[in-house]
């Protein structure tokens, strides 16, 4: 059975008295990193603006819920994949935000020392094995990285996210299929914000959607409103703790909604105003502060908070401005072994 | 030494490795049962079902499954039956696997070794009888490596295992019975290194894979007419042994590339053009290609042969070389 339920909201928390027994503790945690996620992003949008950012960004804002409360439930040495739209996974499983600015503008120090970008941001020491700038590319390659975990006989996972455009792809069916025949230690996110680039996914798809998929390929599948990070991190503790446990593959869909277009410079004009409107009312920040002052948060500590981390991620894009451009001839490295281009001239 | 087919020098090889190192494993489609052509016979008996997996028919998802593999301490050997059914795995293995090293600022290395077999046996028509290296040895990050002897099949693969990036390995279908002396002791062949197989000063010939053995027959056939020809077996086409084709070349001034693969933007391209480029002073007459034509291999054997490069053809080639150039 799929269980969860879809979309709520703030009143709907309240109504139903979700701030009691709340872990303050572990959602100020979540908090922060959440508004970590949102400034990044914001200081990327501000900078591609001033020519600093050189290639395609793809925000999630208004999707930071997904990332906190999923990777709140991995450990060190557990492996994550993402996507395009990768900045906030990243972050959530501990990349140091200033290699990711470096990268985003291409400077000496970025992530991937400049190679890569924003849709290719990787960090392997935090076990991020990359952004994908393929859709749906991810999946088989989650499915190998599990694949050898279970091989090594690893207590660690893998989780793999993805957004909703990615259940139309083959490496899809390919890669849940072959997580569930080999039992394998990963989760699949389905990060469902509603749109494939700038097209309605739901107009695109067939059927029940990414969990009736997943469940039709013998995964256990549940569905939760990913704008509430509660809501996530429980059912993404849940889902770990099982696969933790030897017990097979499982998928998550969390449903949330891009307050961005597909890029940053997307003005997303194919989708009404009221929506967008409505959907900023359910922002996953706000909607957690509100829990935690309902939980006796004081005002004074939220704010300071948020000051925190946006002033931080300000000083971040400032050393990053200020941070060089990486050797031309670095282009040549890390190629191949042999065969290495350096060998000849060409 | 001892004598051993192509088919089974590779299987010795995949044994010898994964003895060697408990991270390689093998992956592919019917492996339990030894694969489509008997390369894997018996080794799930030895080494289990997680060390030599049977998958399901999920090409996209077997890449990918290995290059994450790959990614996390394990060296995967990919299994894609036929070179033409890798085409289900082109982004897989061309915008993962051969990018993910460069691409993610060499945080890591991609080992994996895919092994692809090519070309025309009997009567398999236009989707599994195809030579694809070109497509491979364009793309940077890949290995491309295309052995045409027992020997050579088992010492290349030995090297393209132990090898830190992603090697495409082509064997070829027509050479699995082909017999042939291996040593019984440890044989690495290192990759990037041609395999000079017969001496001559008149004609440089380089070749691969199944065409070797054609070139040889047309060599000797030469040699007892007084025409030396030096046939340069590549074995690995990235990176593809320059010194040794331009010695030779220096040598002979005649260039005469052979390939099974269509001539159009085939392997013999590059060749010619890099010894046209680096020793036109030295050439005796044109550079010269011969490969299939721009068809589909058919089915029925009279067409299927349109799609070959005979002995015929090679040595008229060689001949066409030797002649005084016309006056025009």
């Amino acid at each position: 059975m799929i269980s969860g339920r879809g979309k709520t909201n703030v009143q709907d928390d309240i109504a139903e008295g979700r701030h009691h027994n709340l872990d303050r503790d572990r959602f100020l945690g979540r908090l922060a990193l959440m508004h970590r996620i949102r400034a990044f992003e914001e200081e990327a949008i501000a900078a591609q603006k001033d020519g600093l950012v050189l290639g395609a960004i793809h925000p999630s804002i208004g999707q930071e819920a997904v990332a906190a409360g999923v990777c709140a439930n991995l450990e060190p040495a557990d492996l994550m994949l993402s996507t395009h739209r990768g900045h906030g996974h990243t972050l959530a499983k501990g990349a140091d935000p200033l290699a990711m600015m470096r990268e985003l503008f291409g400077r000496a120090g970025g992530t991937c020392g400049g190679k890569g970008g924003s849709m290719h941001i990787a960090d392997f020491g935090v076990g991020m094995l990359g952004a994908n700038g393929v859709v749906g590319a991810n999946i088989p390659i989650a499915a190998g990285a599990a694949h050898a975990q279970k091989l090594q006989g690893s207590r660690q996972i893998t989780v793999c996210i993805f957004g909703d455009g990615a259940v139309n792809r083959g490496p899809f069916l390919e890669g849940l299929n072959w997580a569930r025949v080999f039992d394998l230690p990963v989760l699949f996110v389905c990060e469902d914000n509603g749109f494939s680039a700038t097209t309605r996914t739901r107009e695109m798809t067939g059927g029940e959607g990414a969990a009736a998929r997943a469940e039709s390929l013998g995964l256990e599948a549940q569905e939760v409103d990913g704008n509430d990070v509660v809501a996530v991190d429980a059912a993404a503790r849940a889902a770990i703790d099982a696969i933790r446990a030897g017990q097979g593959p499982r998928f998550l869909t969390c449903h949330t909604y891009r307050m961005t277009g597909h890029t940053a410079v997307d003005p997303a004009t194919y989708r009404p105003a009221q929506e967008v409107d409505e959907w900023r009312g359910n922002c996953p920040i706000a909607r957690l502060e509100v829990a935690l002052r309902l939980a006796g948060e004081s005002d004074a500590r939220l704010s300071a908070l948020q000051a925190q981390e946006s002033g931080a991620m300000a000083a971040i894009a400032q050393a990053a401005r200020d941070t060089g451009w990486p050797e031309a001839t670095d282009a040549f490295t890390d190629v191949q072994d042999i065969g290495d281009p350096r060998e000849r001239a060409f | 030494m001892a004598v051993m087919t192509y088919l089974e020098a590779g299987r010795r090889a995949v044994i010898e490795e994964m003895q060697r190192d408990t991270s390689v494993w093998a992956l592919g489609e019917d492996l339990g049962r030894g694969g489509v052509f008997g390369q894997y016979k018996g080794l799930q008996e030895i080494f289990g079902a997680d060390r030599i997996a049977d998958t399901p028919i999920s090409e996209a998802c077997i890449m990918g499954a290995a290059v994450g593999a790959a990614m996390t301490g394990t060296r995967p050997i990919v299994e894609m039956r036929f070179s033409d059914f890798a085409l289900c795995a082109v982004d897989e293995l061309v915008n993962q696997a051969a990018k993910a090293r460069f691409m993610f600022g060499g945080q890591m290395r991609v080992p994996m070794v895919v092994r692809e077999p090519v070309g025309m046996w009997r009567s398999s028509a236009a989707q599994h009888s195809q030579s694809l290296e070109s497509w491979y040895t364009h793309i940077p990050g890949l290995v491309v490596v295309a052995p045409a002897t027992p020997a050579d099949n088992l010492g290349l693969l030995k090297s393209a295992i132990r090898n830190d990036d992603p090697v495409v390995y082509l064997e070829h279908k027509n050479l699995w019975p082909l017999e042939g002396e291996v040593p019984e002791q440890e044989h690495l062949v290192p990759l990037g290194k041609a395999d000079l197989a017969h001496a001559g000063g008149d004609v440089t010939m380089v070749t691969w894979s199944g065409m070797r053995h054609g070139c040889l027959r047309v060599a000797e056939q030469l040699a007892a007419e007084g025409i030396g020809v030096e046939v340069i077996d590549l074995r690995t086409l990235w990176p593809w042994d320059r010194d040794t084709v331009f010695a030779s070349v220096e040598r002979t001034g005649r260039l005469l590339v052979v390939h099974e693969a269509v001539a159009v933007s085939g392997f013999g391209a590059e060749i010619a053009a890099s010894v046209a480029e680096a020793l036109h002073h030295r050439l005796k007459a044109p550079v010269r290609r011969l490969g299939a034509p721009r068809i589909p291999i058919a089915y029925a054997p009279p067409m299927e042969d349109q799609a070959r490069v005979s002995d015929d053809s090679i040595a008229a080639a060689v001949r066409g070389m030797l002649e005084p150039a016309a006056v025009s």
